[in-house]
């Protein structure tokens, strides 16, 4: 992997801020003061779903809550609400645990569902681009933004929750913190010890929308066109 | 294109933003739904005052040490697989991404709304190796199909109305539809999706580089940027120099300040921050990654007493705080930067010689620098540019020399010229006498007219500016 031309250029950035090059010892200062620790402070998780179900709305999202029996049973509406046949979805090992993974079984009459496979390459992509639905397990859920956080990896595709046309998010309810900040802190304490973070990390706040066109919100551009949330207690 | 869009004089430009009345109506509709968006969510924080503060105190502490995390970052990007060069001009920049295009003889290559590209004139030096480049942004395939600089660092087609648009598909891509956003964000929609998934190279710019990892942080609201990263196989991201944060925790604050500011959103529907190239067995993302850090006249501010346009996050808050913005719209600005922020940092990075009048663009009232989420003294740039330009360069014509004298004196002493935002308009009181103003604010006809005029209270702008001209024509 190449760097090139480095040198001269932080060279020169050094002796126009009129000191020496700096390679080591610059920490980050005391910040003089920290909203962003203040935001839903000590807000339980229940108190943070409902944060994030009224920001829904917002955000042009639909939310259901469930309990885990429920949840095949909401998938089951949300896909059929979206007039799903293809499904594209995480090789997650979440599937099994929320019983996802039995539903997609017993429901392989009516859905052809295809999981991130890496031995299938490119063939993944093509696929995500003709599905009705992306289906995915949010990794850290954002309640005043309405965002779901992934840490894309082979197993879960940044495709999956891009190219079809709808897009469903299961969120356990475990996965709630108040905003940004603490995702931030998380993959920022995980880097500082030497894990490195995912090639790609997604914050995704519902559908993808423009408003480029005399400024009238149009829901549904590049991505997908309608979102739903299942929040599982 | 160049931060310079054209040759026609910025008195024309001016002319011609104020006989636009779709345009001006568009601005001003624009700037109030902006304004209001982030006014409300200033107010639902409650504390945005120290969000300010926090934003400012990043990005000092971070320019102050730009060697240091820019070493950071290309270390972190060369460990994670990617390639890194640093640009000191836009010819060496455009180079670089030239050279990869003819390796990888690309043929199509699909780009992300970013400044700095627009800024260095990415499109045509591709054009020039013969690669077909797509603006994946609704607004700017808009304006690249109609050959169109954008108005708005934000809402770049701003200035144009939904027959135009649909006059332009139709004329370029053969649409037949109506012209109903919707209808005509699907027609985009389709037509961008076939490009995406048929491009051999990407290219992005990069709102925040995060050093600790080397990740590039990119924020959408359309998704395009996404497709542009996921879809080809080779990814270039172009940065400017100041573009970068320590951490994830200060990505984390300026995103949220910049999405707030920016359209009133606590998040955009996207933002997403890729790191280096596609690990074993990934299939999205790039196979081949590489990070363009330019230069461009950067460096030449780092250091002065101008250091903190560099702060700058390209929120437009400050655009769409502008009442001169409001009136003469963006391209009268003769910049890819309009508005406040335009008018600091055009001369800065481009010299004096082609964009005098832009410090003369304001009113100083202040309202860009109360609106900016990282706290960059605007309006007092500005006056500083307007000292320069009087006091050393002597560009400024003869009249205008004269009234800088009285100027230079008030704003030399220290305790005026430290103005705090707030006590910006009342301290500006020295301008104005029994409801004259002595140094006209912004976009007059002619700058050598030495009279004083009204100032602009109860007076519509357009007939306070048609009112200046009659003046100018009859002296
Ligand atoms: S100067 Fe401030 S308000 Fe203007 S675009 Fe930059 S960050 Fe935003």
């Amino acid at each position: 992997m190449t760097i090139e031309n480095r040198e001269e250029f932080l060279n020169k950035l050094a002796s126009r801020l009129g000191r020496e090059r700096r390679t080591e010892g610059v920490e980050r200062p005391q910040w003089s003061v920290t909203p962003q620790e203040e935001v839903f402070k000590g807000m339980n998780q229940d108190e943070l779903a409902e944060v994030l179900e009224k920001h829904c709305q917002v955000i042009h999202t639909t939310f259901k809550r469930t309990d885990r029996a429920g949840l095949t049973k909401v998938l089951q509406e949300t896909i059929e609400g979206y007039e799903g046949k293809l499904i594209v979805t995480s090789n997650d090992p979440r599937h099994q645990e929320f019983g996802v993974a039995e539903f997609f079984e017993e429901a392989r009459e009516q859905l052809d569902v295809h999981v991130w496979d890496p031995a299938a390459g490119k063939e993944n992509q093509r696929i995500a681009e003709q599905a009705d639905v992306g289906l995915v397990y949010s990794d850290i859920t954002l309640a005043e933004s309405g965002t779901v956080t992934l840490f894309n990896n082979k197993n879960n595709g940044r495709s999956i929750s891009l190219l079809p046309k709808t897009f469903i998010a299961v969120i356990p309810k475990s996965t709630l913190v108040p905003r940004m900040t603490q995702a931030a802190q998380q993959i920022h304490r995980a880097q500082a010890q030497g894990e490195d973070c995912a090639s790609y990390v997604s914050f995704i706040s519902g559908p993808s929308n423009s408003a480029d066109i005399e400024m009238n919100l149009i829901v549904g551009v590049h991505g997908p066109i309608k979102a739903t949330y299942i929040l599982v207690d | 294109m160049s931060i310079k869009l054209g040759e026609v004089p910025y008195k024309d430009r001016v002319q011609t933003g104020i006989e636009d009345d779709f345009m001006r109506q568009a601005v001003s509709s624009a700037q109030g739904r902006f304004r209001n968006g982030r006014l409300t969510q200033a107010a639902e924080l409650g504390n945005w005052e120290d969000w300010r503060e926090l934003g400012s105190e990043i990005r000092t502490h971070t320019l102050q040490n730009l060697d240091y995390y820019l070493q950071q970052l290309s270390d972190n990007v060369a460990r994670r697989g990617g390639h890194v060069f640093f640009a000191e001009t836009a010819e060496e920049a455009n180079q670089y991404v030239k050279n990869i295009i003819k390796k990888k003889q690309a043929k199509k290559v699909v780009k992300a709304k970013s400044m700095v590209t627009e800024e260095i004139g990415l499109n045509k030096a591709l054009e020039e190796v013969g690669a077909e480049v797509v603006e994946s942004d609704l607004g700017e395939w808009i304006l690249q199909l109609d050959e169109d600089p954008p108005s708005h660092i934000v809402t770049p087609a701003l200035h144009k109305n939904r027959q135009q648009i649909r006059e332009t598909f139709a004329k370029k891509k053969g649409y037949t539809g109506s012209d109903t956003p919707e209808e005509m964000a699907a027609f985009a929609r389709e037509q961008l999706r076939q490009d995406f998934l048929a491009a051999d190279v990407g290219v992005t710019g990069c709102n925040f580089a995060i050093a600790e990892s080397g990740a590039v942080t990119l924020v959408t609201n359309e998704g395009n940027a996404e497709m542009v990263t996921s879809l080809p196989d080779t990814v270039i991201s172009v940065m400017g120099m100041e573009r970068i944060v320590p951490t994830w925790e200060e990505m984390e604050v300026l995103v949220g300040l910049l999405t707030r500011a920016a359209v009133g959103q606590k998040l955009t529907s996207y933002i997403t921050a890729i790191t280096g190239a596609r690990l074993e067995g990934e299939i999205d993302g790039p196979e081949e990654f590489h990070l363009v850090v330019v230069d461009n006249g950067r460096s030449k501010i780092l250091g002065t007493e101008f250091q903190s346009a560099l702060h700058c996050i390209r929120c437009a808050a400050c655009i769409n705080a502008c009442p001169v913005y409001r009136h003469i719209g963006g391209h009268a600005y003769n910049s890819i930067y309009p508005g406040p922020i335009g008018a600091v940092i055009t001369p800065l990075l481009e010299g004096y010689d082609d964009h005098k009048e832009l410090p003369y663009a304001s009113t100083l009232c202040a309202a860009c620098t109360e609106a900016c989420p990282v706290k960059i003294p605007l309006h007092e740039h500005l006056i500083r540019h307007r000292q320069i330009i009087v006091e050393q360069e002597k560009k400024a014509p003869t009249a205008e020399k004269l009234m800088m004298k009285g100027f230079a004196k008030w704003s030399s002493s220290p305790g005026i010229y430290n103005l705090s935002a707030k006590m910006a308009k009342p301290a500006l009181g020295p301008w104005t006498k029994d409801g004259m103003i002595e140094n006209g604010p912004g976009p007059l006809k002619d700058w050598t007219d030495a009279r004083d005029f009204y100032a602009p209270q109860g007076q519509s702008f357009r007939a306070w500016f048609k009112q200046r001209q009659k003046d100018g024509e009859t002296s």
